[in-house]
């Protein structure tokens, strides 16, 4: 396709760097400068992709990141490929691959095409309407859904890039680096402000920076080149920081913003190596400045839709700033004088422009002279009707509007053309205003949104604020910025400015056409194929506010969030209703601003740095013994010690059998460690747990149960009196953290009169518990002086003795129903005490046992683990743990709560024991239990908490949670499950050692 | 994402606090005279309204401190910063 497209143009566009690219399996050629688009626009191609639900033919539209149509596949690597990439946006490198998406086969065939024909049966909210039922055929329409629906292909392989992320403190923040941009960004650096300035683009300058037009000046010098100096200037300022390719993601409370810089998405493949190819900024601004620009409005009439129709300032920055023609035979059809200076550049660059079709009566702008005096045909208050060619326009039919624009009379004109330029006029980008919290106000004058009421410390300045002429987009720029900055002169204050357009424009956001409007097809949201008739149709449906219309039509769904569309829908809606458009309100914005890669937001916590995991100091011992991990909150601990081939089971079971019959080692690190002084720690004891405190001895140790303020059990553990005013208490591994948190909240807040100081030392201390018959023989080798006799040493007591130089406080106390020594000493000699105790047992072959067997243990026992028989809706009566609420005291967290009428109901879940009628049978944990299955609804009763096979009980053994579970002590209950139903009796939570004799070993 | 300024460290991201809810509720003295409905009231009835909320905050990644915020629900925006045990202020 070499029809003498491009255009020399050296500035931007490196023609001695060629580069080579393949689009849906075609090699073609571009220059170093280009975009994907103007390459493919170089080449001739309009027809990139298919409409959503119509399969119609699209075509590259416009030069940015509203581009509702050319979203590409880049990459064909099941690892590298990227979705949705806007054609628009992408840099164009050598090697780059690219696809359609939403087309089968092909985009010039596409068998989906056939809805467009069909498009009578498709009318807004169709499916909503056709697949709501019969319900049970959903499955099958979702097939097909999804089949024709879908935007592009996910990557299937793990992402090979490294990304980062990055924290940046700034006095200003200027988000567009467009000429008002570039201004404040001078203003403020001349007041000495630190400036970090934003531009999603590869340069600075906006639109002015290409402007090749001798009808604006700038200080009588032509505007891009006094531009040109300004930024010059700005490159060298120290306090300015530029990062270009930038692009702002997101705008959130207190000036906290999120922006993404490409790196390397614009750098052949070969040049990526190893270099980070996304970095997301976290900046935090004192003050933000927004200079994001406007974007242009396309305008609403029959077949809008065509590849070939674009926006005529997509139209001028493909000549004057890629060098490319979009068309050889050009229309431009507009609303207002801004598509004029797409006509001077066409007639620059020799480019041919049959007509300009303009609905306005006239304008005698200066530009719009000039144009004139240049011969070119214009045609006034006419409007277009209808267009044709499928694959690519070739023809527009205009006629002459009547005096309300309503509608249209006269004879029909036919032009010629192969590119349509059309202008509806600017919309501020006040997207990320709007993101921040902003509120907008309508101008009835402009039919523009513009930025009003905002808390946060920012400003709007330039096209972004409603400023589109190039003198007021100046002269507002420096006045807002010394005002918002509180300075009183600039270097900029005697500027000049020469601007040859005029502001007047006339709107019409529906155009009429010579057809009704069903038989037409007015598109508004290209992306998403909603048209002005959809939008109608919602409203005589009923649909009134403009979110639900929205959604109703998709209007404003699509992956552009309705760049384009959002104006004329709401245009539409008010003229429709008969309402003015500040009264809709306008559809809110959210983050991202543009697409986010899911690598650019998890930055490099990624793998083994997705999350921190805590280790014991043992750690290493139980890799080198092979053990198995689970995850306890972020600590890793050893879950089974798998021999040789032995299965998770396998393993289970020799742990536990050896922990009862000789001796088990377990690391019990993890377990919280808060330290606890002061002269009312006792005091703050009782008030803390249930049950009382106040006879505890020194050296003494006692379980006890912590409550919420709501009589749910919240966690337990062992705390042990270490002297008069100072305790040492343990909290479950995962509750740790809460645990200490909530004690500091009642100390700081309730009961403030107390002195207590609470350390959480879990890191400080490692533990290794040592358990079974024959632990005292163990515990006596190490500590050969130390009295373990049950008179001197018996069951919850504690004694601080040395090992060499080594503190060791020695808690006798047990979770397993066993004879136990519990060993904590200082982190750093965990695994020197660890081995220690290994080397000791060594003769009574102790064994070292993880969670699995620890949990197994105590179920036999019938020990609760809080979280896993518990979940924040059990007090201690429906455990069965009366025995531990002190009747005594006057008050403790959650007393008054455990005699609520809820609490006291007969009927709540309790905790009971559950056994199966195989003994063999191991139930699920999770399963339901129910006493009837057939009679439907099925009533739950419960659901089992705990559930293992006992080796020394030789039977499987579960703990469950059962309505009135306390009064069906024997009662036979059904557990159903996919394939079959297990019966169960209700038993005893205590299934092992009712006496608690093997306590002494 | 806002910025808190701890009145025992000074201003810090919000990533480094919890909320704790509704500002000065008083545990009961004594609970056990209440009856169900007054022990509901304290347990289970916060408000939730649109404009300037009394909340408690703790500086829980930093010197893990309870404080008072008075917070603009409508904007983030807050007004003031007190300790605990000190009345709210007049907004
Ligand atoms: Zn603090």
């Amino acid at each position: 396709m070499s029809k003498n497209l491009r255009i020399n143009n050296k500035q931007f566009v490196d023609e001695t760097r060629k580069l080579s690219f393949v689009f849906n399996g075609k090699k073609l050629h571009g220059y170093k400068g280009d975009t994907l688009a103007s390459a493919l626009l170089s080449n001739g191609i309009h027809l990139v992709g298919r409409s959503f639900k119509y399969h119609r033919p699209r075509g590259i539209m416009t030069s940015g990141s509203e581009e509702p149509n050319a979203i590409l596949q880049i990459g064909n690597d099941d690892a590298l490929t990227e979705p949705n990439v806007r054609a628009t946006e992408i840099e164009l490198y050598d090697g780059l691959v690219c696809n359609s998406q939403n087309c089968w086969p092909s985009v010039k065939f596409d068998i989906g095409g056939i809805n467009n024909f069909l498009s009578p049966l498709l009318p807004a909210g169709f499916y909503y309407k056709t697949f709501m039922w019969p319900a049970n055929f959903w499955e099958k329409y979702e097939y097909f859904i999804r089949k024709s629906a879908g935007l592009g292909k996910s990557p299937t392989k793990q992402d090979p890039d490294m990304y980062d992320h990055r924290y940046i403190h700034c006095d200003i923040l200027i988000v567009g680096g467009g000429v008002s941009g570039l201004i404040a960004a001078k203003i403020a650096s001349d007041d000495n402000k630190k400036v970090l300035l934003l531009e999603d683009k590869e340069l600075l300058g906006g639109s002015l920076i290409y402007d090749d037009s001798d009808i604006s000046k700038i200080d009588d010098q032509k505007s891009s080149e006094w531009l040109k100096k300004l930024i010059d200037n700005i490159k060298k300022d120290q306090n300015i920081t530029i990062k270009t390719r930038t692009s702002l993601a997101a705008y959130h409370n207190y000036n906290f913003l999120l922006a993404r810089q490409n790196l390397t998405d614009h750098l052949s493949v070969s040049d990526r190596n190893n270099k980070i190819r996304q970095r997301l900024y976290k900046i935090r601004a004192k003050k933000v400045i927004i200079s994001t620009g406007a974007i242009e409005r396309p305008q609403v009439f029959h077949n809008n839709d065509r590849p070939g129709i674009m926006l005529a300032s997509a139209v001028k920055k493909y000549i004057d700033y890629y060098g490319v023609r979009c068309g050889l035979e050009n229309v431009i059809f507009t609303n207002n004088d801004s598509a004029y200076e797409t006509a001077l550049s066409l007639y620059k660059s020799g480019t041919k422009l049959n007509a300009i079709v303009d609905i306005r009566d006239n304008s005698s702008s200066e530009i719009v002279n000039q144009v004139k005096s240049l011969g070119i045909q214009i045609y006034w208050n006419h409007t277009i009707v209808d267009t044709k060619g499928y694959k690519r326009i070739n023809k527009v039919t205009i006629m002459k509007l009547n005096d309300k624009g309503n509608d249209v009379i006269g004879k029909k004109i036919e032009l010629n053309c192969d590119c349509l330029a059309i202008s509806g006029g600017w919309t501020p980008m006040v997207h990320l205003f709007t993101q921040s919290g902003g509120k907008l106000r309508f101008d009835n004058k402009d039919n523009i949104f513009v930025p009003d009421k905002t808390n946060l410390d920012q400003l709007s300045i330039g096209s972004a604020k409603g400023d589109f002429e190039l003198d007021e987009v100046l002269k507002n720029s420096i006045k807002d910025t010394k005002k918002f900055l509180q300075i009183e002169n600039s270097n900029f204050d005697k500027i000049n400015v020469k601007c040859s357009k005029e502001k007047e424009k006339k709107n019409i956001w529906l155009l009429p056409s010579d057809k009704p409007l069903s038989n037409t097809k007015p598109f508004l949201d290209y992306q998403n194929d909603s048209t002005a008739k959809d939008i109608k149709l919602a409203l005589r449906e009923g649909f009134k506010s403009i979110e639900h219309v929205k959604r109703y039509t998709t209007t404003g769904m699509g992956t552009d969030q309705g760049k384009l569309a959002n104006m004329h829908a709401l245009g539409i809606v008010a003229d429709t209703t008969n309402t003015n458009m500040g009264d809709l309100g306008t559809t809110t914005f959210r983050p991202p601003y543009t697409p986010l890669t899911f690598g650019t937001i998890v930055g490099r916590n990624v793998g083994q740095f997705f999350d921190t995991f805590r280790k014991t100091p043992m750690h290493e011992w139980h890799v080198d013994k092979s053990a198995k991990f689970e995850n306890v909150g972020q600590w890793k601990r050893a879950w089974y010690y798998p021999k040789d081939t032995e299965t998770m089971h396998d393993a289970v079971q020799r742990e536990s059998k050896a922990a009862r019959e000789s001796s088990g080692i377990l690391d019990a690190s993890t377990l919280g460690k808060i330290d606890i002084q002061g002269t009312d720690a006792n005091e703050f004891l009782n008030r803390v747990y249930t049950n009382a405190w106040s006879k505890l001895q020194i050296g003494k140790c006692r379980y006890g149960l912590m409550l919420n303020e709501d009589g749910m059990v919240y966690d337990d553990g062992v705390t042990t009196k270490l002297g008069e005013n100072h305790y040492l208490m343990t909290t479950t591994t995962g509750g740790a953290a809460n645990v200490i948190s909530k004690l500091e909240d009642y100390l700081q807040t309730e009961w403030p009169e107390l002195d207590v100081f609470l350390t959480s030392v879990t890191d400080h201390y490692a533990t290794a518990c040592v358990c079974g018959p024959n632990a005292k023989k163990i515990i006596n080798k190490i500590f050969k002086d130390l009295n373990l006799s049950d008179e001197s040493f018996p069951h919850m007591s504690f004694k601080e003795v040395k090992l060499g130089n080594i503190n060791c406080r020695i808690m006798r106390i047990s979770f397993t129903g066993e004879l136990s020594y519990e060993i904590n000493v200082e982190a750093s000699y965990g695994k020197y005490i660890w081995e220690k105790c290994i080397e000791a047992g060594k003769e009574f072959n102790i064994t070292p046992y993880g969670t699995e067997t620890m949990h197994l243990l105590r179920a036999e026992k019938g020990f609760i683990i809080v979280g896993q028989d518990t979940d924040g809706t059990m007090t201690p009566v429906d455990l069965q743990m009366d025995w531990i609420i002190s009747k005594k005291k006057y008050d403790f967290i959650g007393k008054r709560s455990l005699y609520r009428s809820d609490t006291i109901r007969e009927d709540r879940k309790q905790l009971v024991g559950l056994l199966t009628d195989d003994p063999n049978e191991i139930l699920e944990e999770g399963a339901q239990i129910v006493k009837d299955e057939n009679k439907k609804p099925v009533n739950m009763l419960g659901h089992v908490t705990s559930s293992y096979f006992s080796p020394t009980l030789k039977k499987s053994i579960a703990l469950a949670v059962l309505k009135e579970g306390k009064q069906l002590k024997g009662q036979k209950l059904l557990v159903p499950m996919i394939n079959k139903t297990i019966k169960v009796t209700v038993s005893d939570t205590v299934f092992l050692d009712k006496e608690n004799e093997r306590i002494n070993g | 994402m806002f910025l808190i300024n701890c009145p025992y460290c000074g201003v810090r991201d919000q990533s480094e606090f919890v909320s704790g809810g509704e500002a000065h509720i008083a545990r009961p003295k004594q609970p056990t005279e209440l009856n169900d409905d007054q022990w509901a009231e304290y347990l289970f009835m916060r408000k939730n309204i649109k404009g300037i909320q009394f909340e408690r905050w703790n500086h829980v990644h930093g010197c893990r401190k309870w404080f008072n915020v008075a917070r603009d629900t409508s904007n983030d925006k807050i007004e003031k910063i007190y300790k605990m045990g000190e009345q709210p202020p007049k907004i």
